[in-house]
């Protein structure tokens, strides 16, 4: 047995194994994905920046039950709320600060409407202080502007909730 | 050629003319060189990347193409040139300088005789092997005096590890190169290529095939390089001897790295491979074609199948630890070495063997 080992170590052996599969993996098919002109695949699932979402009829679906701000971990949301004067409960606030978000959707979890949910933006920038606190009328805008992708997601993982 | 600059530099005194070509002989020999390292460096991020399943460096090119990333070792080299040489306060700042210079002097030295092909030499020594064996082993006080000035802890201990592991690599080195000179009769790096003429059968990695494994391994190990980086060392001793080196003075212990690196797989392909003598040499068929010529491209091409091997070895081993580099180089290397020279002496005496080691 130990014959054989310093056989093998005489004649380095093992090292040209170690060799033969690096050697292989030179010609392999690489796995690289050029970022900005090729995109890797993305779930319907994927959570990215937060929307709040409207109903066809144009109505905001919120309701301020804070469901989302109860259950958020980092505490990102803030939310206030008034009667309005049709009677029905509705936000005056919906902050979400994207510096304290972790992304983990419980707040889309959580939500008994769909009104607050995660797209699959994730190129967004702040250049100024501030400008990742989010305010209602932003998340409101970025819904109107993604509601097509956001209800096929839902529509797409609908039979797995 | 010669003649050419000869009558193009008549209007100098005698005595400058030979200086002036002289010094165009050693423009001519390391302006490829210093272009040929800063492409290996791209041949390494290149090739290793490829093992890893990666693509490498492959954005900045030329004239907005990015062909492959080819602009990238010039990129490099610029950055590095216009970022601050920071020289820690507790240095000694002299020798912090000097160092880089130390380890680069030789490095580039040392191709002063390398021999190209039959006329195409810098200085054509006698003792060729020597002065290369000599200005290598110089190269380890730059290392040791980086790390000494730096005044780094890291650094330091880098120095040391480098030291003791190039001293001992050094004499497995010296006696794998004995063996050549046994065999070829001679000390001078021309005539030792000479004296493998014949065919591939008769270059001296087939009669000497172990004494041809050790070198190269003692050349990676002498080199600093992957699995004997022990002196660098980025896990654990974080960069070894040049930790607190920044900008150019970096860039010229890279330099010097890689040059050195360039300087065994030239030395391994002389010595061991024929040099610039054609593989098909001897053979039935193309042996009377112009394949059979020696030529620079075969000591180029033998070269750089040895700096391919640099790269797939960093690609695939990890590091040696300290003890075991101390191991494999005084109790399998130099043992190893000193059987073969007697073998090798005792087949000379009987007065060889087939067509080897007459």
């Amino acid at each position: 047995m130990n014959l054989l080992r310093s056989f093998k170590s005489l004649f380095l052996l093992e090292l040209l194994g170690g060799m033969r599969v690096t050697g292989r993996y030179l010609f392999k098919k690489k796995f690289t994905v050029q970022y900005p002109e090729e995109r890797a695949p993305m779930s319907p699932r994927f959570r990215g920046h937060h929307a709040l979402r409207r109903y066809a009829n144009g109505e905001e679906r919120c309701i301020a039950c804070k469901l989302c701000e109860v259950i958020c971990p980092a505490m990102a949301i803030t939310i206030e709320l008034a009667e309005r004067d049709d009677g029905t409960r509705r936000t005056t606030r919906y902050d979400i600060d994207m510096t304290k978000c972790i992304y983990c959707g419980f707040c889309e979890e959580a939500c008994p409407v769909d009104a607050i949910v995660e797209t699959r933006v994730y190129e967004y920038v702040g250049e100024e202080r501030g400008d990742l606190l989010m305010s209602k009328e932003k998340l409101l805008a970025m819904g109107d502007k993604h509601e097509q992708q956001i209800a096929a997601d839902r529509a797409a993982d609908a039979p797995y909730r | 050629m010669i003649e050419l600059l000869q009558s193009l530099l008549q209007w100098l005194p005698e005595s400058l003319q030979v200086l002036a070509i002289i010094l165009i002989k050693i423009v001519v020999i390391l302006a490829p060189l210093l272009v040929a390292v800063a492409y290996l460096t791209y041949a390494e991020r290149k090739i290793i990347g490829y093992m890893q399943i990666r693509i490498g460096p492959n954005r900045v090119g030329f004239f907005g193409h990015s062909l492959w990333g080819l602009g990238q070792p010039i990129a490099d080299a610029v950055k590095l040139m216009f970022k601050e040489i920071v020289i820690p306060s507790g240095a000694d700042k002299f020798l912090f300088i000097v160092a880089p210079m130390l380890s680069m002097g030789p490095a580039l030295a040392a191709w002063a005789v390398i021999p190209f092909g039959d006329e195409l030499i810098l200085a054509d020594v006698n003792a060729s092997l020597l002065y290369v064996l000599a200005l290598t082993s110089l190269g380890v006080y730059g290392v040791i005096i980086a790390g000494w000035a730096s005044n780094s802890k890291y650094a330091f201990l880098g120095a040391m590890r480098s030291a003791a592991q190039i001293v001992s690599y050094e004499i497995a080195m010296g006696f794998a190169l004995v063996g050549v000179l046994m065999a070829a009769g001679s000390i001078n790096l021309g005539e030792i290529v000479q004296a493998q003429s014949g065919g591939f059968w008769t270059w001296f990695m087939v009669p000497l095939a172990p004494l041809f494994v050790i070198y190269f391994i003692s050349g990676v190990a002498e080199t600093n390089r992957a699995p004997f980086d022990v002196a660098e060392g980025e896990s654990e001793i974080v960069a070894g001897f040049h930790v607190e080196y920044s900008g150019i003075t970096f860039a010229v212990f890279f330099l010097a790295e890689y040059a050195n690196m360039i300087l065994v797989a030239m030395l391994t392909a002389l010595m061991f491979m024929g040099g610039w003598l054609s593989p098909f040499q001897g053979l039935p068929v193309v042996g009377d074609t112009f394949l059979a010529a020696p030529s620079l491209i075969w000591l180029l091409a033998k070269a750089s199948i040895f700096l391919f091997l640099f790269l797939w070895f960093r690609a695939t081993f990890p590091r040696y630890r300290y003890d075991q580099i101390m191991r494999l180089g005084w109790k399998v290397f130099i043992p190893l070495t000193i059987v073969w020279l007697m073998v090798v002496g005792a087949v000379i005496m009987a007065g060889g063997i087939g067509p080897w080691l007459h």
